[in-house]
């Protein structure tokens, strides 16, 4: 019988180290949290453990003298088309364990990604583009319930009632992250870009700290299945609350915070004693039907004084425009629809890559289906699930998102490298962590900086490709297909995506 | 404003009643007798000062949801999901409640007379100074303390329609913290897997007692009968029911 796991041996990278050049400064040891590094006294060398290292180019980056590469691992099985390696390093470490593989960020899986399918239109001879340098270019948006009309009085103003509004300065909102997956340090990155920028964060489940309430008019306020830290404070904190009904990654499934995440802040925000699990069921056991679904909305609604947008969150799955009908027709002001490849603090990997539909097809269904019932203005659409940059965004708004949510990409300008290790909380960039010792690697000043810069690049670029379709208002692509073509895609894929061939 | 309002519910929408009783509230009113209530919804949502309701007439689902303070008394039955997500105050149903009661609910008393239906003090929590109770009176439908991560419950199987049966199924299923007490006779087979059932400590007794004596007391019963019954403890096997399900 074997003594040894073959997956201890058939790791995924090497460290290599140019000795030459290593000055023996032992950055490297300390930078490593997952013990990769080692520093043997007796030989007076560095030496690494190459099964530790999860490829997350800490110890590289942080190396002065740059003498350190991580590489794949050329050791490489036996090439198989249909046995690759991940399932048979999985296959290996489950029959070694008996253990649900548990996963961290998004699908990783070579899935068709249809924004790399979709290209957008620009103005030529016929109608002007607009340069958004020395022209008006708005990217405001309102997120909530639109009325049907609206009455204007004798002196110009408004008449009709307005239901409340999330007021964005740019349609990019931060994604639910709660306190616990990530640590302190980044939620308040995380709020203080949103104040900054003019947009919102969202607290996640896990409650809002007491020193965040100041950031309370950028927040959304998660209400989820485990309804932790959800008090009336709490919900009053917030500018919108969310009901989580589902998330991308893991659609259907509910959440474990691990008991070795759950310390001291997090428990109290949460209200469960240190070093429990923090277990939110799968569904909300007081919805089984929209019906009941409405019911909570309007608790929200009556506990906050109909004050205060309410969003429904679900993953995207194979039914998302009826459910987002229901949704609608539930008195949600807002639904936000997360697709596949959203991320996660933790997940089994059968789940995050296997379940769930990418939101690109997720829009398009939605917007196209409320737009059919006559009820696009009652709801704002949120799209997420994986934007990786400003063109993601343009053409998620022409498929008909009002807006999006970024959490993935947030989390990388903050330093993280995709190492997908989130769940073991000792991530070593300092985010996905509770370890008062590598937290401090975020500085909320700098992070703030560096998700300020991120959206603000952004917004620039989503102005400059508006200007390039002759649009000057963010408005105006909502849902404006005919602006983007598809490339290489079956007559299926272009129908759902309600777009046309590119030359037609 | 008069300390003492009594509004006739009759007809009126839940929304109109609940703004009146916010607004009433505002106003300075510390007792608000509702009669003629039929069904409507979200009594007491998210109130934070100590008031006391008394209703009269039956109340629509999320009684008390989010609330954090009031007294509210019913002196009938109560529909479903009564104290859900509760952060504190006390709830008294003179009658039977529906499915889903104090679901996450975080502090105060939730005391039902009789029956109460399936699913009830599901995720409940404790945190320092935070201890929710649950008392039923009768009996509890199937799933009864599922995901319990703190809080005590008390079911008592005394006042209810049919006291002779044990809990309902899966009593106790996920619990990972928190303390359920039931009156002796509860079948084996009904318990939820990662629950220990075990006799009342030293330590038990006095908390049990408090928690009876007030129950009674709010419900007109004999303390000295419910306490003489002989009542077992059910716990949860693990804080971390889940911790080697998993591997990466």
């Amino acid at each position: 019988m074997l003594y040894k796991n073959p997956y201890n041996n058939y790791f995924d990278y090497v460290v290599q180290r140019d000795l030459d050049r290593c000055i023996r400064c032992k950055a490297c040891v300390t930078q490593c949290s997952y013990g990769a590094n080692f520093y043997d006294p007796d030989r007076e060398m560095i030496y690494s453990l190459d099964a530790n290292c999860v490829g997350c180019m800490r110890c590289s980056t942080f190396c002065p003298t740059d003498c350190i590469r991580i590489v794949r691992n050329p050791d490489a099985f036996r090439p198989n088309a249909n046995w690759k390696d991940n399932n048979i390093k999985d296959l290996y470490k489950q029959a070694g364990t008996g253990g649900i593989i548990i996963t961290g960020m998004g699908n990783d899986k070579p899935f068709t990604n249809y924004w790399e399918h979709m290209v957008i239109d620009a103005c030529q001879v016929t109608n002007p583009s607009i340069d958004p340098l020395r022209e008006p270019m708005e990217l405001k948006t309102f997120l909530g319930r639109k009325p049907e009309r609206l009455e204007i009085g004798r002196d110009g103003d408004i008449t009709t009632k307005l239901a409340p509004q999330l007021v964005l300065e740019t349609p990019i909102m931060f994604s639910a992250m709660s306190y616990g997956s990530i640590n302190y340090n980044v939620c308040e990155s995380v709020a203080r870009a949103a104040r900054e920028l003019g947009t919102y964060w969202n607290t996640g489940e896990g409650g809002l700290p007491k020193a965040l309430y100041e950031y309370g008019r950028q927040t959304i306020v998660q209400c989820a299945s485990g309804r932790f830290g959800v008090s009336p404070e709490y919900l009053g904190a917030g500018a919108a609350i969310e009901i989580k009904i589902g998330q991308g990654a893991k659609p259907g499934i509910g959440g474990h915070l691990p008991g070795e995440k759950v310390l001291e802040g997090i428990s109290e925000t949460r209200m469960i004693p240190v070093g429990t699990d923090a277990i939110s069921p799968a569904p909300h056991h007081d919805i089984y039907s929209i019906e009941d679904l409405k019911q909570l909305i309007y608790a929200l609604k009556e506990a906050t004084r109909y004050e205060k947008p309410v969003s429904v969150k679900i993953a995207a799955v194979h039914n998302v425009a009826a459910i987002a009908s229901g949704i609608a027709r539930a008195g949600a002001d807002i639904i936000a629809v997360d697709g596949f490849r959203g991320g996660t603090g933790a997940a089994p990997k059968a789940i995050r890559d296997n379940v769930g539909i990418p939101i690109e097809v997720a829009i398009a269904a939605v917007d196209e289906r409320l737009r059919q019932e006559g009820i696009r203005n009652e709801v704002s659409l949120v799209a997420a699930g994986g934007f990786r940059n400003s063109s993601d965004i343009v053409k998620a708004i022409a498929l008909g998102a009002d807006a999006v949510y970024i959490a993935t990409s947030a989390l990388m300008a903050l330093g993280c490298t995709l190492c997908q290790q989130c769940h073991r909380g000792r991530c070593a960039w300092g985010i996905t962590t509770n370890d008062p010792e590598l937290a401090r690697r975020v500085n909320p000043e700098i992070g703030t900086e560096r998700l300020v810069g991120l959206i603000r690049a952004w917004s620039n670029e989503i102005k400059e490709m508006l200007g390039l379709m002759g649009i000057n208002s963010i408005e105006s692509l909502k849902g404006n297909r005919d602006r983007l073509r598809g490339v290489g895609l079956s007559e299926g894929e272009l129908q759902t995506l309600g777009i046309r061939q590119a030359g037609t | 404003m008069e300390d003492r309002i009594r509004i006739d519910a009759k007809g009126m929408h839940y929304r109109a009643l609940n703004e009146k009783i916010h607004a009433v509230v505002a106003g300075g009113a510390t007792e608000i007798d509702l009669y003629n209530v039929n069904g409507q919804r979200y009594i007491g949502d998210g109130i934070k000062k100590d008031v006391r309701i008394t209703i009269d007439g039956v109340p629509g689902n999320d009684l008390g949801i989010f609330m954090d303070g009031p007294l509210i008394t019913v002196n009938n039955n109560a529909q479903d999901a009564v104290g859900n997500t509760m952060n504190g105050g006390k709830i008294v149903v003179r009658g039977m409640a529906g499915d889903v009661c104090g679901y996450g609910m975080r502090g105060g008393k939730l005391f039902i007379l009789k029956d109460a239906g399936y699913r009830i003090g599901i995720h409940m929590k404790g945190y320092k100074a935070l201890n929710p109770i649950i008392v039923i009176g009768g009996n509890a439908g199937d799933f009864l303390a599922e995901y319990m991560a703190g809080g005590v419950i008390v079911l008592l199987r005394m006042f209810g329609r049919d006291n002779s049966s044990g809990a309902g199924d899966y009593l106790g299923a996920g619990m990972h913290g928190g303390t359920v007490y039931v009156r002796d006779g509860i079948d084996r087979q009904k318990l939820g897997k990662g629950v220990a059932v075990s006799e009342l400590t030293e330590a038990d007794r006095p908390l049990l007692e408090g928690i009876i004596t007030e129950y009674a007391a709010d419900l007109g019963l004999d303390a000295d009968r419910i306490l003489g019954e002989r009542f077992e403890k059910l716990t949860p096997l693990s804080t971390r029911p889940y911790a080697k399900l998993y591997t990466y």
